[in-house]
């Protein structure tokens, strides 16, 4: 008897200890972040985003020693970064004080009690500075949620080589017009296609779509899916065309962020092809060969006169409503992306065209770096001629269904299957309705 | 028999009442009425909290537009939105990729297995663990070779061993019949091995008598293997038949690394599982979803009992 309890009595005793163990731990590690400031964590899809958030930290902590931080920032991938803060959100536990949302994916954070919180507080001081449809992006019932990094301005990357073979002028392309009859010039005299395009993801498509004149976008006004508007059947038509004539070809990997796309174009795949300004950072990381020999222009426009570029893609921060201080989150948040010396920053490490229109002529911006050696100085003088024409795109809560439609079915069918762009997008906008 | 029965249940009475007398304090510890319950408590216990109170609190999610902050009832909604060619698709697929799994995973494995245990095969350890090491790699590895095999450059392993032979180089993952070619060699990679196992458990408990019996009435090795192996291991087939089912249809995880995400072109790669996590997860839509997850148990269920039913799983044992 004297054995089973004394039996009983270690095993209790045992167990104390090994959760003894762990209460000690956890203790140590919280009064070690005490130390260093405030401790806010961050979540992002991005690496580059992570080290640039990293890298504003140290400036904010060493410009504001009354409030340090301590900045714990967390990479996850794309998908998973995005599921785990809607699950996280939904539940009501386990997220963290700041989060990259991309646009994409945004309208989903928006549905019914949005679970972040408005930053009307700290923007609307410096709105007038700001690209406005940068914000309505993000925005409901005129309340502001995210802040984002960069206009994403689409822009069209000429090889200058290939055109320079063909004799082809890429100042001498207007129109989407011009650019169809300089493709076929390209592809006599080269054989290579002028440009590539996605059939997986949005942004050759969206670009095209978004810089229509008027307000014509994958949603209309009122947040209703518009993808069968007559116009963009029109645009998908036009894509089609180029495939069957052979100036365009299917993106090798399906879309322009795969590695064989990558490795085709710094082949000298393809003449051209159209991203927003943010894909510059692809360029210098993924084809190095190309070195010198890319020329950044306005896109053509649909007609002589209409607008030539669109605002594409986005990441817009958010403090979410279980952050334990959401001040202090929301002063950094403004710190690192919508104040001058962040904005000028954003253009440093990461090569994005920045939010803040006051800053574009500033010297800061003038200066070299890789993106300079890489595509020539004057790649500020583009986004300077076009910033009149930088159209805005429709956001809203439907907006990650239809991108999941075009990722999925619409592009592939149409680009690939040569089905009938019509009659793919009725179905589409059918079944989505 | 019934006297028996008293005369146990008396003893343990008696033992009891023993026990009580000589050690007072920890009585409940040892009473022998609690014990049974005791030991079944942590599966009741994490059958309750992570199987009844999940399937619950589904099926009545999928009646409600669940959405952060607020949720509302919306009645038989989300299951008339399942009605749509996407869902169908996704019905489709996972239900092609099933038939094919099963077509290959149970007759494979189980020839396999003969031979294996078979007394003239040689170095059957060595090919035992060659065939069960896949079912220990990780999904996401595996996903990630297999994407790297079936890549559309001409560099890519599979490729570069057709054009090597003449051929020419493919988008493997871009047309629905090779990229179900590519999901289901997947599944066979690394699945074969467990079923393999089943199916050795099975032959070894196969008394030996019975073939010794049928060599001494002059049956031949096709003989014995049709009459005594594969009737005696008809119970390993209709359990390996049962969670191969169930595998099928939840597929999910195979697919979404063979792609990258949960985006296939045209859809070719969805399965109701990754419909579900489209809808419930991704676009922030778990009244939907769990419409869909009910909507796969029903499949499941009805196919399972189905097939049970036919192979005579209920019938009563002689």
């Amino acid at each position: 008897m004297r054995k089973r309890l004394l039996f009983l009595v270690t095993i209790i005793f045992a167990f104390s200890m090994i959760l003894a163990g762990c209460s000690g731990n956890n203790k140590e590690e919280v009064s070690g972040n005490e130390k260093n400031g405030t401790k806010l964590e961050l979540w992002t899809f991005n690496e580059l985003h992570g080290k640039y958030y990293s890298h504003m930290a140290k400036l904010w902590n060493e410009s504001h020693p009354n409030k340090k931080i301590n900045l714990v920032v967390n990479v996850y991938p794309y998908e998973d970064a995005h599921n785990k803060l809607l699950v996280a959100l939904q539940s009501g536990k386990g997220a963290p004080d700041l989060a990259d949302i991309e646009i994409s994916k945004f309208a989903n954070f928006l549905k019914g009690k949005p679970q972040i919180l408005p930053l009307n507080d700290v923007i609307e001081p410096e709105q007038n500075s700001i690209v406005q449809s940068r914000l309505d992006i993000y925005s409901k019932d005129g309340k502001y949620y995210g802040i984002d990094f960069h206009v994403g301005a689409s822009v069209i990357y000429y090889n200058k080589e290939i055109l320079d073979k063909a004799g082809v002028n890429p100042d001498d392309i207007k129109t989407w017009d011009d650019f169809e009859k300089a493709g076929k010039t390209v592809l006599e005299k080269t054989g290579k296609p002028m440009t590539t395009l996605e059939t997986t993801d949005q942004w050759s498509l969206w670009p095209q779509v978004a810089q229509l004149k008027g307000s014509v976008d994958f949603l209309d006004e009122n947040g209703k899916v518009n993808l069968d508007d007559p116009q963009i059947i029109k645009v998908l038509k036009y894509q089609q065309k180029l495939i069957k004539e052979g100036i365009a070809i299917a993106a090798p990997g399906n879309f322009h962020h795969a590695e064989e796309y990558y490795g085709f174009m710094n082949k000298g795949g393809a003449a051209s092809v159209w991203m927003p300004m943010w894909y510059m950072g692809r360029f210098v990381d993924y084809m190095p060969d190309l070195k010198g020999k890319i020329v950044i222009k306005p896109m053509p426009s649909w007609e002589i006169g209409s607008p030539r570029s669109a605002g594409m893609g986005g990441t817009g921060t958010v403090v979410t409503n279980q952050s334990k201080h959401p001040q202090l989150a929301k002063e950094f948040l403004a710190y690192a992306k919508l104040s001058k010396e962040g904005n000028i920053e954003i253009w440093k490490q990461l090569g994005f065209d920045p939010i803040r229109k006051d800053v574009w002529n500033s010297p800061e911006l003038r200066e070299s770096n890789k993106f300079t050696e890489y595509f020539g100085s004057n790649i500020f003088d583009i986004l300077l001629e076009i910033k009149d024409e930088i159209e805005g795109v429709k956001i809203g809560e439907r907006t990650p269904e239809v991108s999941d439609a075009i990722k999925t079915k619409i592009l592939y069918r149409t680009l690939v299957d040569m089905e009938d762009p019509e009659k793919v997008l009725k179905e589409v906008t059918k079944e989505l309705k | 028999m019934s006297n028996g029965t008293i005369n146990t249940q008396r003893n343990k009475s008696n033992h009891v009442v023993n026990v009580k007398k000589r050690i007072r304090v920890p009585n409940v510890l040892y009473s022998q009425n609690i014990a049974p319950y005791f030991f079944v408590l942590p599966f009741i216990l994490s059958f309750c909290i992570f199987f009844a109170y999940p399937v619950f609190s589904t099926i009545i999610m999928s009646f409600q537009e669940v959405l952060p902050g607020e949720t509302t009832f919306i009645g038989l909604e989300n299951y008339k939105n399942l009605w749509n060619p996407t869902f169908l698709k996704a019905i489709k697929n996972s239900t092609i990729y099933t038939i094919l799994t099963l077509l290959i995973l149970i007759p494979f494995p189980l020839v396999l297995a003969v031979f294996l245990n078979s007394k003239m095969m040689f170095a059957k350890n060595i090919f035992r663990s060659i065939t069960f090491i896949p079912a220990l790699t990780s999904v996401v590895v595996a996903g990630i070779i297999f994407r790297l095999i079936f890549g559309s450059q001409e560099g890519a392993l599979l490729n570069s061993i057709i054009t090597f032979f003449g051929g020419e180089s493919r988008a493997w993952l871009n047309s629905s019949g090779t990229s179900m070619f590519a999901l289901v060699v997947l599944a066979t990679w690394r699945w074969m091995g467990v079923n393999l196992l089943y199916y050795l458990a099975g032959l070894q408990n196969i008394p030996k008598e019975l073939y010794e019996s049928a060599e001494i009435d002059g049956a031949s090795t096709w003989q014995k293997f049709i009459y005594i192996t594969l009737p005696l291991l008809k119970p390993i087939t209709v359990y390996v038949l049962t969670i191969s089912i169930y595998g099928g249809y939840s597929m999910f995880a195979e697919s979404y690394m063979l792609y990258g995400s949960n985006r296939s072109p045209n859809d070719i790669g969805l399965t109701i599982v990754g419909y579900l996590y489209r809808n419930g997860i991704e676009q922030n839509n778990l009244g939907f979803g769990s419409a869909i997850g009910i909507t796969l148990l029903l499949i499941t269920f009805i196919i399972t009992i189905t097939q049970l039913k036919f192979l005579g799983m209920f019938r009563k044992e002689e």
